[in-house]
């Protein structure tokens, strides 16, 4: 009696450690805490699930304790050990195991059940499946991200012709076999269920395998969001509260990324699932063929910004490929310590998930009130003297604006043309990761500068010191 | 259908838990900057590690020669366990850095 109220306060102070811990997440000031808290909050759960009462089973400590020592330590290693820059990578492989665990749960209790070791009623059934479906889809489409982020699987490897109705069909077959198995029961064998989580596996593969480059962020978070749902079903299989309510948390936070993600390119998620950003590119009537590209030495730039009042950077992917976020900084001080306003403009899908760019410019001491979002910074740019784009295209791109003939029009941008300069640190003059020429390069204040970012970073920054 | 209606009366807390849950999430959330979108889904993954609670449970109610579901059992708590522990510590690490600093 004691102990069952023991546990379920347990449980019900850690389901509030999580939501406090996500409402404190919302503040950087607070975010440290609220993480803190969260994990405090797991650590309970997992202790009262631990000494909670149950019948029958032989407890099997030993198995328990030997995995949880295994998962702490690669996880407390892989935590410590990856850079910054490759946070999209790590967070989609630690999202993918929250998958493949839900999954694990899933096909074990379906064992019992076809075992006859257990009845299983058609609702804990559909359960059941729905758990198997939703974190296979986020195991293989996380294990994909994954490689793509990481550059081992280029888009075009994986896309097959007419992948749409590939991923239609694969969906239609994985839902008609669920109704099935949850209509037959027992009846349909074990091996079924196999082969319908075969396909649940194939499915997140194909479902992601359409899907680059630029919407990255996009998928992430929905498979954030799926991660959650799964753990959220596996809570109804075990009647568990605190895992329904984290999960369907973590499912909400991920479909408000993924939501607000959609919003700063403006996409329907529909559009961004069936993919083809990249390969619609081209239709684009740009003709760059009589436009001049006026080019600037690191010299040309170092006087520029030197003699600026205000500078603003804007960060993109390129800089995370560059590492070039401490230079950046180093650029800042000296800049500031001349009594130039230095600010960076944050685009909301720069970089491969959300938030990316902050991340990196964090990890380079960059304090957080200089981050400017969208609409900041476009309110801020038409004051602003000197603009450094670092890696950054499609987000500065004003084709988004004024030419509906564009794959990107309609998304809102960071206006950096209206600044009185800008100058754009870039390897050459190929498009950007979404195929589609830019005409801010050839703008009459516009400057390039070509080369390796963080190269040309450096040798501005030693330009300045010669000053 | 009958069954359906019989799920919706035995699970009628869960029901309303979920749905208050989804409310509670969408509100709670919602509010978090650009500057915080990273950290917010990597600990938001750490909390999916919760499921971890389901591996626990399963393995403590096999019986002790019952190898299949052990296997799967300590497989999942592997996975929650990485999951759940570089979640928060690389969430952490994270934030560490986001830091206040005053204008000099």
């Amino acid at each position: 009696m004691y102990i069952d109220a023991l546990i379920n306060l347990s449980y019900l102070v850690g389901a509030v450690a999580f939501v406090w811990g996500l409402r404190l997440l919302s503040s950087p000031d607070s975010a440290r805490r609220g993480n803190i808290l969260a994990a405090i909050g797991m650590g309970i759960a997992i202790v009262a699930t631990f000494i909670k009462p149950i019948a029958g089973g032989d407890n099997n400590y030993i198995w328990i304790i030997g995995g949880m020592i295994l998962g702490a330590i690669v996880g407390w290693l892989a935590a410590k050990r990856i850079k910054m820059t490759a946070m999209p990578e790590m967070v989609s492989v630690f999202n993918g195991l929250g998958g493949a665990c839900a999954v694990f749960l899933a096909i074990a209790e379906l064992y019992k059940y076809y075992d006859g070791q257990m009845v299983l009623d058609a609702s804990g059934r559909g359960i059941a499946l729905f758990t198997l479906l939703i974190g296979g889809v986020a195991f293989t489409g996380s294990m994909l991200a994954f490689g793509k982020l990481a550059g081992k699987i280029k888009d075009k490897h994986v896309i097959l012709p007419k992948h749409s109705i590939i991923n239609i069909i694969l969906l239609i077959t994985v839902l008609v076999l669920a109704v099935l198995l949850v209509i037959q029961g027992k009846s349909s064998g074990f091996g079924t269920i196999l082969i319908f989580l075969l396909i649940s596996l194939v499915y997140g593969f194909s479902f992601v395998a359409p899907i680059g480059g630029a919407d990255m962020p996009v998928v992430i978070s929905l498979l954030n969001s799926f991660t959650g749902l799964s753990a959220a079903a596996a809570g109804l299989i075990y009647n568990n509260q605190i895992m329904l309510i984290g999960g369907i948390l973590v499912g909400a936070a991920g479909t408000i990324l993924t939501i607000l993600m959609c919003q700063a390119m403006n996409r329907s998620l529909g559009n961004v699932i069936i993919g083809g950003f990249g390969s619609a590119g081209g239709s684009s009537s740009v003709d760059t063929g009589d436009q001049v590209v006026r080019q600037a030495t690191p010299n040309d730039a170092a006087i520029q910004l030197f003699y600026a009042n205000s500078v603003m950077f804007v960060p993109g992917y390129g800089l995370a490929v560059a590492q070039a976020q401490k230079v950046v900084k180093e650029l800042d001080d000296m800049l500031e310590a001349n009594g130039v306003d230095v600010k960076y403009a944050i685009h909301p899908v720069a970089g491969r998930m959300p938030g990316h760019m902050n991340v990196l410019l964090a990890e380079a001491d960059v304090p957080y009130p200089k981050l400017l979002d969208l609409e900041d910074a476009n309110s801020a740019l038409p004051d602003t003297d000197a603009v450094v784009i670092v890696g950054a295209n499609d987000v500065v791109n004003p084709a988004a604006l004024d030419d509906p003939g564009s794959p990107i029009y309609g998304m809102p941008v960071l206006e950096v043309w209206k600044a009185k300069n800008t100058i754009v640190l870039k390897r050459s003059m190929s498009p950007g990761y979404a195929g589609i020429q830019n005409p801010l390069f050839f703008k009459e204040n516009n400057r390039m500068l070509f080369g390796d970012a963080k190269d040309s970073l450096q040798k501005i920054v030693g330009e300045v010191k010669s000053m | 259908m009958e069954n359906l209606l019989q799920f919706f009366n035995s699970q009628l807390i869960m029901i309303y838990l979920l749905i208050f849950t989804i409310i509670l999430g969408f509100e709670v959330i919602s509010k978090v900057p650009t500057v915080l979108h990273t950290p917010l889904m990597s600990g938001a993954n750490a909390i999916s590690g919760v499921v971890i609670i389901g591996a626990i449970l399963l393995i403590r109610q096999a019986p002790a020669d019952d190898f299949v579901t052990l296997g799967l059992g300590t497989v999942a708590v592997v996975l929650g366990m990485v999951n759940v522990v570089g979640g928060f510590a690389v969430t952490d690490r994270m934030l560490e850095m986001f830091k206040k600093k005053k204008k000099s």
